[in-house]
């Protein structure tokens, strides 16, 4: 015979206080008290000591800019942030969260305090993604006040050489960070989800660092664009195109959705596949090959999902870089910084429509077609000289990343954008004209 | 005696597993009710039902007393925050009125060590803080898995107390242990679980009986001649000579010690091998044949 089983009933705990425990929890170990020290520590001191040195770090964005403003450091530190700081982050504090119940052999008693295994999962996806947002808020907020206490809150140049004033900076400075607590939060989805499905596994506890590392490896290459703007990483990447003027809020807009579709999906399926779970089977320990591919296949299916929209509803295509999008960003931002230099160099004051600056380039000579990311663009820029008919040219050697930023060397005439000194407020600095950073969007018609 | 909870016919599988066959088991209010059974005879799974843990596939479980509290493998607490930490945060879970924690800690002997992380703490004192977390809710049905376990002598007689004391004051206790003298000390009803089957349940004295004819060792001042003795002892039987051991009932035994000391032989300790509640659990499950 067969009869209904009937298990004592119970009101679940309320939330908060499960919120609360998780809280406690998640931040009594020394590890992640120690991470929260150097988050709040570290930026700021890096920004400090890195800011005094006489060699700055110019390969990375807004890097040549530490001398002049402190926001240029917060700038540097974000962009490293972006690379491995935070999906680390994630990995640490998401990735464990429930691990670590399998680890001290807690989740019983948990469940027996607790009495719902959903409260359980909504105060621990809560908690990581609140420790993961503090985390991020401590980097963000010690860098720019260590930026702006040893160097100072100075204007600071955008991508396109345009000067942005000291609190125009500063909002968009805290913006731009704002802008990657999207990408952030879906690495963090990612991370519970390793964490329910792998259990004490290591590869669980770094999977949100393994997928960030495998995207950027894929965002080094020549993809095409659709499927690199459907990638959440896209989105660590997406935040220079605020330092535009306009912004480029396309690939910005688009990462931040991407990456909130990433987050949503993630925590639904580790939801899912944590309530399946028996917590009475001792032998547990991660959830079967079936459980890792209904885990996996889902995210993959809403890259190419996203890969395919994008592809149909934006006018992206190729690898979005394209020779007149990058002799518009050059031009551009050479207009914007002549007019820095003549300022820096005590000339007459100039506008950038009298200026009319054109810019003219290949790639690799005319054997190789005029696109695509690359170390071999050459580019002759045109303007008018101020006060005569004449027109000046300057060539520039570009190196143009696949994800669209690029750096621009100057290649002569030396006068123009040779290797020389100017006095600025903030103390000498190199001639603004000699290498300059721009940023090409590779969502732009 | 009031219930305090009742099950019947419960089934639990895990895939081509059963882990509970068709399970009876009744606990009366203020019964200290023992569950044994060799390792993989299904007690954890049965315990973790009546903590709600799991549902069964078929059968009912009634909890006519609760709240119910306890834990089942090991007391689950977290190492890096301290007693006190561990024991508030469970009490803010509860929607109904608590115990005080300082209380719980006090009750189980931990108040000088509350401050400080559980990551220090022996096993003994983990199992005792496990108990403290599950008087938080002041209990009326109270699951242990293996209590005990881990205890020095203090510790244990700590912890009988303790539960004796709930069962005094109406609290129906189901622990589970190996080790059949806490079983004989504590509980006044056992069952006896063996591939997920009840092949005993009811008084402890019952257990004890069904342990059948016990194997006595025999230690005296001259081994040989002990043996020859016992050999001819009637109704007894030698069922070793090295240490000698011998079967048979009361009388038999009684015969052999009087005999014994006629023959010159000093006897210095005459003990069962096996203690009747293990003879009858090693009876009851087959693992005396199997060893």
């Amino acid at each position: 015979m067969t009869t209904a089983y009937a298990p004592p009933e119970v009101a679940p705990a309320p939330l908060l206080p499960g919120l609360r425990f998780e809280l406690v929890k998640l931040l009594s170990p020394w590890r992640v008290r120690l991470l929260l020290l150097a988050c709040l520590v570290a930026p700021a001191a890096f920004v400090a000591v890195v800011s005094a040195q006489t060699s700055l770090p110019t390969d990375t964005v807004f890097g040549r800019w530490m001398h002049a403003t402190g926001f240029a450091g917060s700038l540097v530190v974000l962009a490293f942030a972006c690379s491995w700081g935070l999906p680390l982050l994630t990995s640490l504090v998401a990735g464990d969260v429930f691990a670590a119940e399998d680890r001290l052999g807690t989740w019983r008693h948990l469940l027996v305090a607790v009495r719902s295994p959903r409260r359980i999962f909504a105060a621990k996806a809560l908690a990581a993604l609140s420790v993961v947002v503090l985390l991020v808020v401590a980097i963000g907020l010690s860098s720019v006040l260590g930026g702006v206490l040893t160097v100072g809150a100075h204007p600071l140049v955008g991508l396109d050489g345009h000067t942005l004033g000291a609190g125009e900076a500063a909002r968009t400075v805290l913006l731009a960070w704002l802008c990657v607590l999207p990408p952030t939060l879906a690495l963090a989805a990612v991370g519970l989800l390793g964490s329910v499905v792998l259990g004490r596994s290591p590869m669980g506890l770094l999977l949100p660092a393994v997928l960030a590392l495998t995207m950027n490896l894929v965002l080094l290459l020549p993809v095409p664009v659709p499927l690199r703007l459907a990638l959440p990483s896209n989105a660590f990447l997406a935040w220079r195109g605020l330092f535009t003027e306009p912004a480029h809020t396309g690939p910005l807009l688009l990462g931040t959705a991407v990456s909130l579709f990433w987050a949503v999906l993630a925590t639904a399926l580790a939801y899912v596949l944590f309530l399946r779970r028996d917590f009475t089977d001792l032998a547990y320990d991660g959830a079967g090959r079936r459980a890792i591919a209904a885990a996996a296949l889902p995210l993959a299916g809403l890259a190419g999902i996203g890969a395919l929209a994008i592809g149909v509803l934006t006018p992206a295509s190729g690898t979005g870089i394209e020779k007149a999008k990058v002799e518009a960003s050059l031009a551009t931002a050479y207009g914007h910084l002549y007019r820095l230099q003549a300022a820096q160099l005590h000339r007459p004051a100039v506008t950038e429509a009298q200026l009319a600056a054109s810019a003219d380039c290949d790639k690799g000579g005319t054997r190789v077609v005029d696109r695509g990311p690359g170390h071999d663009w050459r580019c002759v820029v045109s303007w008018h000289l101020p006060g005569t008919s004449a027109v000046g040219t300057a060539i520039y050697q570009l190196d143009v990343t696949a994800e669209g930023r690029y750096v621009a060397d100057g290649d002569g005439p030396k006068e123009v954008n040779g290797n020389f000194w100017v006095r600025t407020p903030s103390g000498d600095a190199p001639n603004p004209l000699w290498q300059l950073d721009g940023y090409v969007d590779l969502l732009d018609d | 005696m009031e219930p305090a909870a009742r099950a019947r016919g419960i089934i639990k599988t895990y895939g081509d597993v059963v882990a509970l066959d068709g399970v009876d088991l009744d606990i009366g209010a203020g019964q200290v009710h023992g569950l044994v059974g060799p390792n993989g005879a299904g007690k954890t799974t049965l315990l973790g039902l009546l903590l709600g843990l799991a549902t069964a596939d078929t059968g009912t479980l009634e909890v006519l007393a609760p709240p119910v509290a306890g834990f089942v493998d090991g007391p689950g607490l977290y190492p890096t925050l301290t007693a006190r930490q561990n024991l508030a945060a469970l009490a803010a879970l509860h929607r109904e009125p608590t115990a005080g924690v300082d209380e719980a800690l006090a009750e189980v002997g931990l108040t000088d060590v509350a401050g400080d992380r559980v990551r220090g703490f022996s096993l003994g004192m983990r199992q005792r803080l496990g108990l403290a977390a599950a008087l938080l809710t002041r209990p009326r049905l109270l699951v242990l898995d293996e209590p005990a376990n881990g205890l020095d002598p203090a510790g244990k007689r700590h912890v009988h107390r303790v539960i004796a004391r709930l069962a005094a004051d109406g609290v129906g206790v189901v622990l589970s242990s190996h080790r059949m003298d806490d079983l004989a000390e504590l509980c006044s009803e056992v069952t006896l679980l063996c591939a997920g089957r009840v092949v005993f349940s009811g008084p402890v004295a019952k257990l004890a009986a069904e342990a059948g004819e016990l194997g006595y060792g025999v230690l005296t001042s001259d081994e040989a001649r002990a043996v020859a003795v016992a050999s001819g002892t009637t109704g007894l039987r030698v069922a070793g000579t090295d240490p000698l051991v011998v079967r048979g009932p009361a009388d038999a035994l009684d015969d052999l010690v009087v005999r014994l000391v006629h023959a010159g032989v000093a006897l210095r300790e005459l003990a069962p091998v096996v203690s009747p509640l293990e003879a009858a659990f090693l009876a009851l499950t087959g693992a005396e044949e199997a060893s």
